[in-house]
């Protein structure tokens, strides 16, 4: 690894506007991306008359904190929310356990036909959704589980290509040594990779739980497939839904179960974020080749 | 003849090993992915492929009929306006993009005091729920209270005001292009990593050379970066084919089809009309698409792409 450099090479030391040029921009293109959420923000607090006011009003006045307890009331709110919570939390369970184990086996086992599925499983990714979607439905309404949470949370725990591929690379990194060392004690295989290769990983497993969050999260068109019936919807999905039946009335309060929507998954970021950088700078090693 | 005898050698040594006991933990482990492979993918692959040939409505059996999805694709009017639309915003949405991350990315790379901050402003949205994003945009984007209309008519002097952003076919595709740019902080992100990684000597060389930025950017980093562009361009491609959920919920593809995606179309197909193997049809043709982009670009990056190794 090599000094990393710039093609402005240190124009910040030599030129004395530069560094508050670079804030100013920075600042300018920040705020431009960050107003979308300050305006949902501000809309969620506001007395609905403002919502609609023109020239529109920054500022609430006063701060109606009423509204969220109104959208929470107005819709199953903590239903959906702990529906979401399901679908998320035993999908994280099922996406780290399995493809831990799936890439383990493709990382350190050496079995007959390993490699050529390996090639299969990264192939598989080639497929776009809709492929598969028609026959995936088909399948979970053989199953009786359309109208259920299942299809949103059993497939999490058969493994995924890009998990698998993504902790394999992270197993490859370990040295064999401490594991041929434990082979010779007598160690079994699961024991090896629960008391060696698990510890290591944990990074990496961070990070194919977060991303699992993150995408139980804020699915929808899952949801959008195979839930029917109200009482299961997601907070995606129910959102969607408020949206269609109430959308370009009562901005304040969509604005306000929007803002409790978006919450947790800001709060994880926020508290995650080295683990999540780390797992999208990932991204950039692959190669499409 | 060496390599002969060395394949029979490699072949004894390997025997001398059971098999059955390696296959055994090998599959073993593997296991949830041999299950989920066959019953979540390989099944529905060919399944699809089947359903593409038949009359497949779901709730009664498919019926085999030949070609005719494929036939009645080309000449359905609506297949074409929607795969002209995700055509047309892949083309604008995808430089687009990848010009305002590399701009901020740029930016990003100098490195000032609260730089980590920054780059977490222009990551939030690409965690934001997109249904969260659709519902806070389409209030910006209102023709009657919205702030960018707003906005517009004060920078103006009131010249352009009252646009009917997501209801007048003239802006609504312009307004989901527009609305995307918001999500670029993945590619940022990245874009930003690529950058750290290239070396200050490189530069210095330049230096010595009297290079201005310019022709360092244009030389040295782009070049530097390019398999990273590249990877991302391909992953747009792919992604840009399949919007589905911002349309869906933000203009359910109106105003006048104008802003009817392809996967919105094959959705419509297959769960609104209940047309089961049109809609897997209409499958493998976005894939038979995205096959021939990607190997487009596969034939561009050979000239473009600069491999260090």
């Amino acid at each position: 690894m090599s000094i990393a450099g710039s093609p402005f090479g240190n124009l910040l030391k030599r030129k004395w506007w530069a560094t508050p040029l670079v804030h100013a921009l920075l600042v300018a293109g920040s705020t431009v991306f960050l107003f979308p959420m300050l305006w949902m923000i501000s809309t969620s607090l506001k007395p609905i008359d403002q919502t609609m006011a023109f020239p529109p009003k920054w500022l609430p006045e006063p701060f109606q904190w009423r509204n969220y307890v109104d959208a929470v009331n107005y819709i199953p709110f903590l239903q959906y929310t702990i529906n979401t919570l399901m679908v998320s939390g035993f999908g994280i369970i099922g996406a780290v356990a399995s493809n831990a184990l799936v890439a383990y086996s493709f990382a350190r086992l050496s079995w007959p036909g390993r490699d050529w599925l390996f090639g299969l499983t990264l192939a598989t990714m080639m497929i776009p959704f809709p492929v598969v979607m028609v026959p995936l439905y088909s399948v979970f309404r053989e199953l009786g589980w359309i109208g259920t949470l299942a299809p949103l949370i059993v497939p999490a725990y058969f493994g995924s290509a890009f998990n698998i591929f993504l902790l394999r690379q992270f197993f490859l990194r370990v040295p064999k040594d401490m594991a041929e060392a434990a082979t010779l004690d007598g160690a079994s295989e699961f024991r090896i990779f629960w008391s060696i290769y698990v510890p290591l990983a944990k990074p990496a497993l961070a990070v194919v739980a977060l991303f699992h969050f993150i995408w139980a999260w804020n699915d929808f068109l899952g949801p959008l497939l195979y839930l029917t019936d109200q009482s299961t919807y997601t907070l995606s999905l129910g959102l969607q839904f408020y949206q269609s039946q109430h959308g370009g009335t009562q901005w304040h309060l969509l604005m306000a179960a929007s803002t409790l929507t978006v919450l947790p998954v800001i709060a994880i970021f926020f508290l995650t974020q080295r683990t999540f950088l780390r797992g999208i700078t990932f991204l950039k090693n692959v190669d499409v080749n | 003849m060496a390599r002969e005898s060395a394949k029979r050698r490699a072949l004894r040594a390997r025997s001398r090993v059971p098999l059955a006991p390696i296959l055994g933990k090998g599959l073993g482990f593997a296991s949830p992915w041999l299950v989920g492979l066959i019953l979540f993918t390989l099944y529905p692959i060919a399944a699809s492929v089947i359903y593409s040939f038949t009359d497949y409505s779901v709730l009664s059996a498919p019926r085999w009929v030949g070609l005719n999805n494929f036939s009645e694709i080309a000449g359905d009017e609506v297949f074409w306006i929607s795969l002209k639309n995700a055509l047309l915003y892949a083309l604008f949405a995808i430089p687009l993009g990848l010009i305002v991350s590399l701009v901020i990315a740029l930016l990003l790379d100098f490195k000032v005091k609260g730089v980590g901050i920054y780059r977490t402003l222009f990551f939030l949205p690409s965690v934001t729920p997109l249904v969260a994003s659709a519902i806070i945009w389409l209030w910006i984007f209102n023709s009657q209270f919205g702030v960018l209309n707003f906005m517009l008519s004060k920078v103006t002097f009131g010249l352009v005001r009252d646009i009917g952003w997501l209801s007048d076919t003239r802006y609504s595709m312009s307004a989901l292009i527009l609305m995307s740019m918001w999500g670029v902080g993945h590619t940022i992100v990245i874009l930003l990593a690529a950058l750290q990684d290239v070396p200050v000597s490189l530069y210095e060389a330049a230096d010595m050379d009297g290079a201005s930025w310019w022709q360092k950017v244009r030389h040295v980093t782009l070049p530097l970066i390019s398999p990273v562009i590249y990877f991302n361009v391909i992953m747009s491609i792919i992604g840009a084919l399949q919007v589905f959920a911002v349309p869906y919920i933000m203009t359910s593809g109106g105003p006048a089809r104008s802003t009817l995606f392809y996967a919105m179309y094959l959705y419509d197909n297959a769960f609104q009309f209940l047309r089961m193997g049109y809609a897997c049809a209409m499958a493998w043709i976005l894939f038979l698409i995205i096959l021939a982009l990607t190997s487009i670009s596969v034939k561009l990056s050979k000239a473009h792409v600069y491999y260090v190794n």
